[in-house]
């Protein structure tokens, strides 16, 4: 019996012992990878990447061109993005929650916030790209555009679900409108969780590389005609990334190390926003 | 009969009304006007709803036409043929098929044990104030760009698996009968099994956390009743805690697989893009995303251009297959959770 006990405590440590050492395992990519991009490009960060364009090979320059042009799509395809996104999961929360609809675009959305991001940038090629006979800078925001709305319906229901009925009957009691019920009162109680879900959408896209390949493109130079193919940072790195020279090498990881660190910021402010929500 | 004071009231309201007739006009005119704008945000919101419908549909619509050439070119055999010929013009989706399936199934073999076992040590063995700074570590994973792991895949981890890993597994599994066809030829660094471990870091992050959250989703009563006649805390998760979540956690491998599926810059960084069936796990090989991302903007030829879509078209239908299996996993968990 005793034999018995020690075997069964034995396979419990055996087994603990793995799961702390995969928790390790974890965390220790997480370090080695934050670690790698410091280290390769910290060295590269200068006042030159943020003030001078992309450079030809063996020149000197920058990222400038590239840290626009994602700024300038990723805002576009925020403004696109986020009122579908906030209508539609008003729809759902508010109007249809108990919907056949409301069930269907549940589903939708759910398959659209994992579906593959280059299926995404073939469907904008198709519609846009190919029609209009030339990539640019609009066919890459929509792209992107259509990638924030799934983020964003997803939390605005979540969201507005969340607000108590007895404010919703409140407002209706004081003979408010249902739309302005709506806007001015459970738009209110739920802002915070709105804007996470904004922010969730714009760290999801600002890193996307997949869907601007053959929508927006790339381009070497300055531009603000968003009839152009147009830079961005994603594609920038992986351009000079997978290019044999060095120093556009060096600069890749200058932008990795911008991209990354942009983007877990803003994943830790909408943590962050939504955690003091959360605990009770 | 009705109360003195309320007639008062009914009396001064029918006044204020008869007062108040010119305003009566303007009133009914603020209110159609209220009314108008419900309405209008009513079908606002209803059609952004629809407009998410429109989206998926489009998606499909779009690639259906866009693949309609190469198909009606190769037919069924489009599926079955691993040739990948842009000067004759001939093309089959073999070789990307087959590859995005390796590598996925490397991933999940990697990912799922650790991410459970990771969702484990998170609700079973770690003190109570380290759980929510080392369950946001792992999320952050999820958080990184894909082309941080392609290019640090491509750099770093390539490099290594060249060096150390890649020749130490040719040398075990050499003399091996079956094992040694997996691991053939040289090390080149990138290739299948590079991909697949980078898609398991990359998925890690979602099967710990959906794992986690059912996890913590098990009623204490089950677990205590388990432990009081004895259990070990092994034996709780293996006969309590992962019977009762089991659909739940499925449903997060699917989602992950999903994600490794559809997965596309990590895995060009690293896949060596050669279109051929290769048995060997260390041969460079092609994903489905991953020959779009590298051939597209190249492509010449409309059939070129229609089998690269007709690629994105069969990766499309893969994922929808698997997350909505998913989906409808969870779906049943929350529905016994509550």
């Amino acid at each position: 019996m005793n034999k018995l006990y020690a075997a069964r405590r034995r396979k419990n440590s055996v087994t603990m012992a793995l799961s702390l050492a995969a928790t390790l395992l974890g965390l220790g990519w997480l370090v080695l990878i934050l670690g790698v991009l410091l280290y390769e490009g910290f060295s590269g960060l200068s006042l030159r990447v943020f003030t001078e364009m992309t450079p030809p090979p063996g020149a000197a320059g920058g990222l400038l061109n590239a840290i626009m042009g994602s700024l300038v799509l990723t805002g576009l395809a925020v403004l696109i993005g986020t009122p579908i996104g906030i209508l539609a999961g008003t729809y759902m929360a508010e109007y249809g929650r108990h919907d056949r609809l409301t069930s269907v675009v549940r589903f939708v959305n759910d398959i659209l916030l994992s579906a593959p991001s280059i299926v995404i940038g073939l469907f904008i090629y198709e519609v846009m790209v190919y029609p209009m006979g030339h990539f640019s800078g609009w066919a890459g925001a929509v792209a992107l555009a259509v990638i924030v709305v799934p983020v964003v319906v997803r939390t605005t229901e979540d969201m507005l679900t969340l607000v108590p009925d007895s404010l919703r009957e409140a407002a209706a009691s004081i003979g408010l409108p249902r739309s302005l019920m709506i806007t001015r009162i459970a738009y209110r109680a739920a802002k915070a969780g709105m804007v996470t879900g904004v922010l969730l959408a714009v760290a999801r896209i600002s890193g996307e590389t997949a869907p601007l390949l053959f929508t927006a493109l790339n381009n070497q130079f300055w531009n603000s005609n968003l009839n152009a193919p147009m830079s961005s940072l994603p594609v920038v790195i992986f351009q000079f990334a997978l290019s044999p020279y060095k120093d556009w090498q060096a600069l890749a990881w200058t932008g990795a190390l911008i991209i990354t660190f942009a983007v877990l910021a803003l994943s830790i402010v909408a943590r962050t926003l939504t955690a003091s929500r959360k605990q009770p | 009969m009705q109360p003195a004071g309320r007639r008062d009231v009914v009396d001064l309201a029918l006044q204020g009304g008869a007062a108040a007739a010119g305003e009566a006009a303007s009133r009914s005119k603020a209110l159609a006007r209220l009314q108008f704008g419900d309405a209008a945000f009513r079908h606002l919101t209803r059609a952004a709803a629809f407009g998410v419908l429109v989206i998926l549909g489009g998606v499909m619509v779009a690639l259906v036409l866009g693949s309609l050439p190469a198909l009606r070119q190769f037919g069924f055999g489009f599926l079955t043929s691993q040739r990948w010929n842009p000067v004759t013009e001939n093309f089959g989706a073999l070789a990307p098929i087959y590859g995005t399936l390796v590598t996925s199934a490397i991933a999940m073999l990697i990912a799922v044990p650790i991410g459970i076992l990771i969702a484990v040590f998170l609700t079973e063995l770690c003190p109570q104030w380290l759980r929510r700074p080392v369950g946001i570590a792992i999320e952050l994973l999820a958080g990184i760009p894909s082309i941080i792991y392609g290019i640090w895949g491509l750099f770093i981890f390539a490099p290594f698996l060249q060096e150390t890993v890649q020749p130490f597994l040719i040398s075990v599994f050499g003399e091996v009968p079956v094992l040694s066809s997996l691991f053939a030829g040289p090390p080149y660094g990138i290739g299948m099994l590079t991909a697949g471990l980078i898609l398991a870091i990359m998925v890690l992050p979602f099967i710990t956390s959906i794992s986690r959250d059912v996890f913590e989703a098990v009623p204490p009563v089950l677990k205590e009743a388990a432990y009081g006649v004895g259990c070990t805390t092994w034996e709780v998760v293996r006969h309590v805690v992962l019977p009762y979540t089991r659909v739940g956690v499925i449903g997060g491998v699917m989602l992950g697989l999903g994600r490794a599926l559809g997965e596309t810059m990590a895995v060009t960084f690293v896949i060596g893009n050669a279109h051929k069936v290769s048995a060997s796990l260390l041969a460079p090989g092609t994903t489905i995303s991953s020959a779009i991302a590298n051939e597209f903007t190249e492509a010449v030829g409309d059939l070129y251009t229609s089998s690269l879509i007709a690629l994105g078209l069969i990766l499309f239908v893969i994922t929808f297959i698997v997350l909505a299996a998913a989906r409808y996993m969870l779906l049943r968990i929350n529905r016994r959770i509550g």
